[in-house]
């Protein structure tokens, strides 16, 4: 048997991030992701790498965008309240297209909110965050063993596409211990040599890393358009989802990480009892997988979606089937946890509803 | 008694009682069987001295959810957890109660009981802190959960890795709070 280890969400990221060769961290203590500067702290300095305790998220972000433009493997870490501080380098990061990891363990918002899970932050990480039009990859593992894995695959996808990387998780993901196997890194794309890198011009011609496009004046037009050209490219290539039982199924649920697994243990429940559900669970939510939507759409008569927020994930399920069916929302923001008899009963009352009802809110959006 | 697939289990006590490590053991033992194991510690405004618990789901299956509200089992070592966490055991389930700081009888007829005096026990073997340990053996001897080998194992990889000084004492404690406990069935379910 490979060897199993026994760590927090949040000291797994570490070992996984610097198994992946990331060498530099910054960041600033924020519960409940306190475990991932404290550990970087040590892990660090063994690794031969750098960590710094900026004086603010918002050096702690540009420290990043220093270190990846100098070439260095880099990630930072936050939760909610951390992150909209850091939105602003965030945009700068994405125009000046520099390689990085973000990794925001929501916590209950708005505002300093508290310290209990929360999905509120979608919106934030997929549709902007920052001014500007750009975007980030999204990654949204629900267990530790994804947590390791997509954490690894983060840096190569920033590097391929030279584009940051949000990983999007959650307090529960942060402080929930689960075994997983240690696996040594090796990249999943061929990465091309870093020819951007600030590293000194001597028997080159000089590099310029910037994110004012003043001169001439259609410049940032075309830096805009050419942004544009490999978000497309990297929504043709990544489509990152699990499936569960949806081949025949007449309730699907979707939910994303930690309320993605505990929907899938309601689905399973479901399927024990013989009702027809089925599960659709994003890895990534940008790019955002619409294919497995739009085939189960074709079946099924009701969509469910559960989301520890008042709804923010569920538009883009809407989008993704062109609102073919009607979607049935569960979720509530703050610190509510969905258990899984609670969408068990919501499975068994559409699986019970006629064919094409109303579409009824649960939750208050 | 019959082990279900899954067993949800809430540890609850003062801070300051080692109830964190009592779920790292269960979560290493569980992890040495090569069952599934989730596990979790309440995170806040934590002080020793106040309440604080953690949370294990042991299962021969995957786990879909990984926090607990009713539990199967309680582990309580403290009077206000036990107020707390025994109406929320499910019925049929058990509870093991730390008699040398819970001086009242359980409410419920319907779940199974561990008595460990784990306080003094730790007190006769010269370090209160061991507490734990002696709740954690009683929890072992009478739940089936887990193998006791496998705890042992468990003990012996954590502290030989952060304090080896300490394991013989834990140890004794471990075995101690096997020996030194009682169980008693359920009453209140039909057909016993």
């Amino acid at each position: 048997m490979t060897e199993k280890i026994l760590l927090k969400g949040n000291e797994l990221l570490v070992e996984a991030a610097i198994e992946a060769g990331c060498r530099f961290y910054a960041g600033y203590p924020i519960t409940p992701q306190n475990e991932v500067p404290e550990m970087m702290s040590w892990r660090m300095p063994q690794a031969g790498g750098v960590f710094i305790q900026a004086e603010s998220e918002i050096a702690a972000i540009n420290m990043i965008f220093g270190a990846s433009a100098a070439g260095a493997r880099c990630m930072t870490s936050s939760s909610s309240p951390g992150i909209s501080l850091k939105q602003e380098g965030i945009s700068y990061i994405a125009a000046a297209e520099l390689p990085c990891v973000i990794v925001n363990m929501q916590r209950g918002g708005p505002g300093l909110g508290n310290i209990r899970a929360a999905q509120g932050d979608y919106f934030q990480a997929v549709k902007g965050g920052g001014h500007g039009d750009y975007h980030l990859i999204v990654l949204v593992p629900a267990t530790l063993g994804e947590l390791y894995d997509l954490t690894m695959h983060a840096f190569d996808y920033a590097d391929y596409y030279r584009n940051p990387v949000m990983i999007l998780g959650d307090g529960i993901l942060g402080q929930m211990a689960e075994p997983v196997e240690k696996r040594p890194y090796k990249p999943i794309l061929n990465l091309p040599p870093k020819e951007f890198v600030l590293d000194g011009c001597k028997s080159r011609p000089p590099r310029v890393i910037k994110t004012l496009y003043l001169h001439p004046a259609d410049s940032l037009v075309r830096h805009n358009l050419h942004l544009q050209e490999k978000y497309a490219q990297i929504q043709r290539e990544l489509c990152l989802y699990e499936e569960y039982e949806t081949d025949d199924a007449e309730v699907v649920v979707s939910a994303y990480g930690i309320t993605g697994r505990v929907a899938k243990g309601a689905v399973k429940a479901a399927r024990k009892e013989g009702l027809k559900a089925g599960l659709i669970r994003p890895l990534c939510v940008w790019p955002f997988p619409a294919q497995p939507y739009q085939r189960a759409a074709q079946k099924a008569r009701h969509f469910l979606v559960v989301e520890m927020s008042h709804g923010q994930f569920i538009e883009d399920v809407k989008l993704a089937m062109d609102c073919k069916r009607p979607t049935s929302f569960l979720g509530k923001g703050g610190g509510w946890y969905p258990m899984e008899e609670e969408i068990l009963e919501q499975i068994r009352r559409l699986a019970g509803t006629k064919r094409k009802p109303a579409a009824k809110k649960i939750g208050k959006r | 008694m019959k082990q279900p697939t899954q067993t949800r289990i809430i540890i609850a006590g003062f801070g300051g009682q080692g109830i964190v490590l009592i779920g790292n053991l269960i979560a290493r033992g569980a992890l040495i069987e090569g069952k599934n194991v989730t596990g979790m510690v309440a995170y806040g405004a934590e002080m020793r001295g106040g309440t604080a618990y953690a949370t294990v789901v042991v299962s021969e299956d995957e786990i879909a959810c990984p926090f607990v509200e009713k539990p199967d089992t309680a582990i309580v070592l403290n009077r206000p957890s036990m107020d707390k966490f025994e109406p929320a055991v499910q019925p049929g389930g058990l509870i093991l109660v730390n008699t040398s700081l819970v001086q009242r009888d359980l409410k419920r007829m319907d779940i199974s009981t561990i008595f460990v005096a784990a306080t003094e026990i730790a007190q006769e073997l010269g370090n209160l802190k061991v507490a734990n340990l002696a709740a954690l053996g009683a929890f072992i001897q009478h739940s089936g959960l887990l193998q006791p080998q496998s705890i042992q194992q468990a003990a012996e990889d954590l502290f030989s890795s952060k304090n080896p000084k300490l394991l013989p004492l834990n140890l004794a404690a471990l075995k101690a709070g096997m020996h030194q406990s009682r169980f008693m069935e359920a009453v209140g379910l039909t057909g016993r």
